[in-house]
């Protein structure tokens, strides 16, 4: 067996092992083992990945499997990796295993929480493995639904309103994608669902491009937030538990910028050179008015959410640019707000598990009472504005220096105007820090707040380690990256 | 000399320890560890720089440019990436010794003033972090290096002036700073991109062709840079942030706000100053002008100010105004025909951060004696405090430009490049040199001499400060006395060759009659115990006093652009635009879809009545319609 399929089948294995569990006790053991298991096989598989590169491997997929699952339509279960998606299975990996400790006191229906976010973590995993674009989608499916019923059930808040919305709104993305996916097999003549095979036949007429580039862009679009199709982001994350806060906006929201890629750019070559304008407008609105609305949100989440729809704005916005640097910086900004997203959502559900409010005129000066939690949201505050040394920075200047080379008027101004994202961030970053950590607490229920758990420590520390990490050497990973972007940008270019 | 990486890594590690280890660390253990390795970076620092300029010059007469150390960090594709590693040359090597002197000063200084605060662990960590970024910045073998370690200088900048992080008006302050320098900063960013993008490399000196092929944009580029340089070095209309940065610890003040972060501009500029000079003259004038007219401005408010550290504030942005205007006034880089302003500036620099970091070393001290940062609680301290007040006077006289003292020395050079650039912009920068030494004594006889707060002083008795901070005074106060006679044009000059300064005597006539008529004034003024001539003067000129407190009114500007125009005018209908509209047509949607459904679902009844009516209805209308076709 493809040591790829494992990722989607251990999450199924722990479902199984989860359905089996009698007490909160096997129920943590089960979650530790799954999770760490995937961890180490993600480590595993970067090694494994970079072994074969050196070895001289030049295939742009490695590793791949293919088996036949229904001929008549040439759907396969085809997977296999490249740099990219080997970096979104260890993001993904590294978001599950510490969303498992995020969500340690989960006690009510915690065997089934947990089975939906196994179910969950499936689907990701699955996404990134397959190269097929049935199997994709299919995969794709299987991590949008049990959303539903993770905010329906265990979220706070208006979680009915904010369940339905974002699935019906994810949903209507999906039914885009299907369109779009028929609309490349069956321009490609009807021969295969294979993405690089497609690729390869480079044969969808141009006028069909130009149909289905917008509406599969769009579709994986609602999920990368993409304005005007952002605003189940705020309500979805807000209502969110913790841990589903984290897996949704840290990896699913890649699965936006993945596919956009992957399947709209990659497969419609012609219309994405041709019609990427339109979108460079939206996704530059989308940096910069994420982050203004940002500023002015007085529930931490929503913060969050608005900050997401910058950051996830400026990896639609790379991609557009069709250069090999930008979208190295687009792949490694999915990485770095995929960590601090989940970092961020982590600290905001531990706050909110002891202070039971999120909106910031009710809390402040939290420094002093719980000076771990405190420190690590600066942590992820500072990774959040681009500090050098953290992961934001990286990705934002690979991201800005490849947009700059694009060498028109049209591109320089939205690259500038995407640039004052920095100075905003800074703005409503340090207002948060300020209103909640700084000061004095005036509650005096707040006082008596205890400080990070062991669990939460764990978790917490799992994230600024990969955060610091990836700042301090972001090299092996942007070369890794940049190698499997070559070729496809190449490809879309000619 | 490959040990200089440890230059940059020592205190690395010291910040990373101090601050995982945080409370679990003794205080005093913390404060020691600091401390020793600031101690080793020190000497490592005068090892390096007596190592590099003993090595000797080439034989054209130029130092040689050495990078012990470099490594790719992150490639962006094509020939540009970013490398970080360390470059030694004549102006680089002389900022470690002045950053490492200052920083090494300020850590002994603070185990006596910030003895039993809470954080000091976590005090001595940051002042770590802002050694190897601030030794990082002026190591940097890159442009884009020097922007990495500029923002770590920012983050470590805000997270100390932040340091009281209960106190609301420290926390505005170290907030306001971060975000006015990030604003600059993103000129920087920009001007780093064209920089980059035309000239092919982020290295200081690209070759010829990849110049000659950036010839129509880098003026833009240097320009956008040195708005980044405005920023951090505090230049009108970007310098609010600094007098409000006087919120942190005065320590602190010292080493970052007053010596070496906020010259990080000036040396930007002379990093790229060959390239001004080849490529941008008129920029590099532009420059001159800003720095001429912040050093007037900030000298006016300096006058009216009543809060020592905000006198010593403004009086840093005005001396850092005079090194701009050094760098600018440059026509050439040969420093015979009209290039020795660089010279002069990076001299200024050198000196000016020996005597401001004892100005606000000394006023810590003050400030720790009376408990007030306010003029009106202190008054005849010199009986009290006698090694604070003889150290003071020692800087006072030197930034006020006497001769013997360094200052002296060091703005002679300045007047002199002025004056040779144009006899106005002399004039000018002699007369602030006049302001200058006015409102120092001001500041000076205010605190020593004048009347005496008695009812404070017998309450509480103004003491000494203790031996940790008295000593960092006198090594500044006998650096500041003999620091003139370094013969400084010999290792630092604009075109690399040895440059023997000689003292124009009359330009250093007049400067020193616009000074010594500066502090006459100033004696005469506040010397006495009665201030009847600075009381009716304010008066008298109430609107300009008034204007002049209020620092121009430009903070006021900068609150009704942010508050008024950024958050009430975008961000806030920005927001209610994506709740309302955006989120209103989704909900809009829903809503249709729902209420349509309502209305039609009468169809489905289950009477069979009903749909046999219906079909019937269907069968007879497609029969009219076939038949009408």
């Amino acid at each position: 067996m493809n040591i790829l399929s494992l990722f989607p089948a251990i999450p199924v294995l722990m479902m199984l092992g989860l359905w089996l569990s009698r007490n909160l006790r096997q129920i943590h053991a089960v979650m530790v083992t799954g999770a760490s298991l995937l961890l180490g096989l993600a480590i595993a598989l970067v090694f494994v990945y970079l072994g074969l590169r050196a070895d001289g491997q030049t295939a742009e997929m490695l590793l791949t499997d293919s088996h036949v699952w229904y001929a008549p339509l040439n759907i396969h279960y085809a997977v296999g990796v490249d740099g990219i998606s080997v970096a979104m299975l260890l993001l993904s990996a590294v978001i599950v295993f510490t969303g498992t400790f995020a969500s340690w006191k989960m006690a009510d229906g915690a065997k089934e929480f947990f089975m939906w976010f196994c179910l969950l973590s499936t689907g990701v995993f699955g996404f990134f493995i397959s190269v097929d674009l049935f199997t994709m989608f299919m995969f794709y499916e299987v991590a949008l639904i049990p959303m539903y019923l993770l905010i329906g059930v265990w979220g706070t808040g208006r979680k009915e309103y904010s369940a339905m919305k974002l699935t019906l709104m994810l949903m209507g993305g999906s039914a885009l994608i299907l369109i779009g996916i028929l609309g490349i097999y069956y321009g490609a003549g009807a021969t295969t669902m294979n993405i690089t095979e497609i690729a390869a036949l480079h044969n969808i007429p141009a006028e069909m491009q130009r149909i289905w580039f917008p509406i599969v862009f769009i579709g994986f679009g609602v999920l990368g937030a993409l304005f005007p199709f952002h605003t189940w982001s705020p309500d979805g994350h807000a209502s969110a538990p913790t841990a589903v806060s984290m897996l949704h906006a840290g990896v699913l929201m890649k699965l936006g910028g993945y596919g956009c890629f992957r399947i709209a750019m990659y497969l419609l070559p012609e219309a994405a050179q041709e019609l990427s304008w339109i979108f460079i407008i939206l996704t530059t609105i989308s940096v910069v008015y994420g982050a203004f609305s940002a500023c002015v949100q007085t529930d931490l989440k929503y913060i969050n959410a608005y900050s997401s729809v910058s950051h996830c704005g400026l990896v639609l916005f790379a991609i557009l640019m069709i250069n090999t640097t930008a979208a190295t910086g687009a792949v490694l900004q999915m990485l770095s707000h995929g960590l601090m997203t989940a970092l961020f959502f982590a600290l905001i559900g531990m706050i909110y598990g002891r202070t039971h409010t999120r909106d910031i005129r009710e809390l402040s000066g939290l420094m002093k009472v719980m000076p771990f939690l405190s420190v690590c949201y600066v942590i992820a505050g500072l990774a959040n504005l681009g500090l050098p040394g953290l992961s934001g920075f990286v990705a934002e200047m690979t991201i800005f220096n490849g947009a700059f080379m694009v060498q028109d008027t049209f591109h320089r101004v939205a690259t500038i105007i995407a640039c004052t994202s920095i100075v905003i961030t800074a703005v409503y970053i340090l207002r948060l820090i300020g209103k909640i950590l700084y000061g004095t607490c005036t509650n005096p229920e707040h006082l008596k707040l205890t400080d990070a758990t062991w669990d939460e420590r764990l978790a917490v520390s799992v994230l600024i380690i990969a955060i610091a990490g990836l700042g301090l050497s972001p090299l092996w990973m942007s070369d890794m990256i940049s190698d499997s972007i070559i070729p496809l940008i190449s490809h879309i270019l000619n | 000399m490959e040990y200089t990486v440890l230059i940059l890594l020592l205190p690395f590690l010291s910040f990373i320890l101090t601050g995982l280890l945080g409370t679990r660390l003794k205080p005093a253990a913390a404060g020691l560890a600091g401390t020793a390795v600031t101690g080793a970076v020190t000497v490592l620092c005068y090892w390096t720089a007596a190592a590099y300029f003993s090595a000797g010059r080439y034989a054209s007469g130029v130092f040689p440019t050495l990078i012990p150390w470099n490594t790719v960090w992150l490639p962006f594709g094509g020939s540009l990436h970013i490398d970080l590693g360390i470059m030694l040359d004549p102006i680089s090597v002389m900022m470690l010794v002045v950053i490492s002197t200052v920083s090494l000063m300020v850590h002994i200084y603070s185990f006596g003033y910030m003895k039993g605060e809470r954080g000091f662990q976590r005090y001595y960590s940051f002042l770590s972090l802002f050694t190897m970024s601030m030794l990082g910045l002026v190591l940097a073998t890159n442009i884009f290096q020097m922007y990495i370690f500029w923002e770590l200088v920012g983050v470590s900048s805000y997270l100390l002036i932040g340091f009281y992080y209960t106190k609301k008006e420290a926390v505005a302050a170290s907030k306001k700073a971060f975000i006015v320098t990030r604003f600059a900063d993103l000129g920087f960013l920009i001007g780093i991109l064209i920089y980059g993008f035309y000239t092919g490399t982020f290295s200081f000196s690209p070759d010829a062709p990849a110049l000659g092929a950036a010839k129509a944009l880098l003026p833009v580029a240097l320009g956008l840079m040195f708005i980044g340089g405005a920023g951090k070095s505090a230049m009108f209309p970007l310098h609010i942030w600094l007098p409000d940065a006087m919120e942190g610890p005065t320590p602190v003040s010292a080493l970052i706000h007053a010596a070496t972060m906020v010259v990080a501009g000036v040396y930007l500029v002379a990093r790229m100053f060959p390239l001004f000079i080849g490529y941008a003259p008129e920029v590099l004038h532009v420059t001159a002008y800003v720095g001429a007219f912040t050093a007037l401005y900030a000298a006016i408010v300096a006058c009216v100010q009543s809060d020592i550290k905000r006198v010593l504030a403004f009086s840093t942005i005005s001396q850092i105004g005079f090194m701009i205007v050094a760098l600018g006034v440059c026509t050439s880089s040969d420093p015979h025909e009209g290039g020795l302003g660089y010279m002069a500036s990076m001299f200024h620099l050198f000196t000016h951060a020996m005597f401001k970091a004892l100005l606000f070393l000394g006023a810590g001290c003050i400030i720790h004696a009376v408990h007030s940062n306010e003029m009106s609680a202190m008054g005849g301290l010199r009986k009290y405090m006698p090694v604070t007040h003889i150290t003071f006077l020692v800087a006072c006289l030197s930034i006020a430009g006497i001769w013997p003292l360094s200052g002296f020395f060091s703005k002679d050079e300045i007047l002199a490049a002025c004056f040779s650039f144009s006899p106005w912009m002399g004039w000018i920068m002699t007369a602030i040199a006049g302001l200058t030494a006015f409102y120092m004594f001001r500041l000076y006889y205010c605190i020593f001499w004048g009347k005496e707060n008695r009812e404070l002083h017998a309450a509480h008795r103004p003491h000494e400060a203790p031996l940790t901070m008295t000593v960092p005074l006198m090594i500044l106060a006998a650096i500041t006395l003999v620091a003139g006679w370094i013969p400084f044009g010999e290792f630092v000059s604009s075109d690399g060759h040895a440059y023997r300064i000689h003292i124009d005597w009359t330009v250093a006539g007049i400067s020193l009659c616009v000074a010594a008529a500066g502090i006459a004034l100033a004696t005469w003024m506040y010397l006495r115990e009665d201030r009847t001539v600075a009381d009716g003067l304010a008066v008298r000129f109430s609107g300009l006093h008034k204007a002049a407190y209020h620092r121009f009114y430009i903070d006021e500007i900068y609150q009704f652009i942010t508050h008024r125009i950024i958050f009430a005018c975008i961000s806030t209908p920005v927001a209610w635009f994506d709740r309302h509209v955006v989120d209103g047509f989704m909900n809009l949607l829903a809503a249709v879809t729902n209420k349509v459904s309502w209305a039609i679902k009468g169809m489905q009844s289950g009477y069979i009545q009903r749909y046999s009516i219906w079909f019937l209805g269907g069968v007879l209308s497609i029969a009219i319609i076939l038949m009408l076709i």
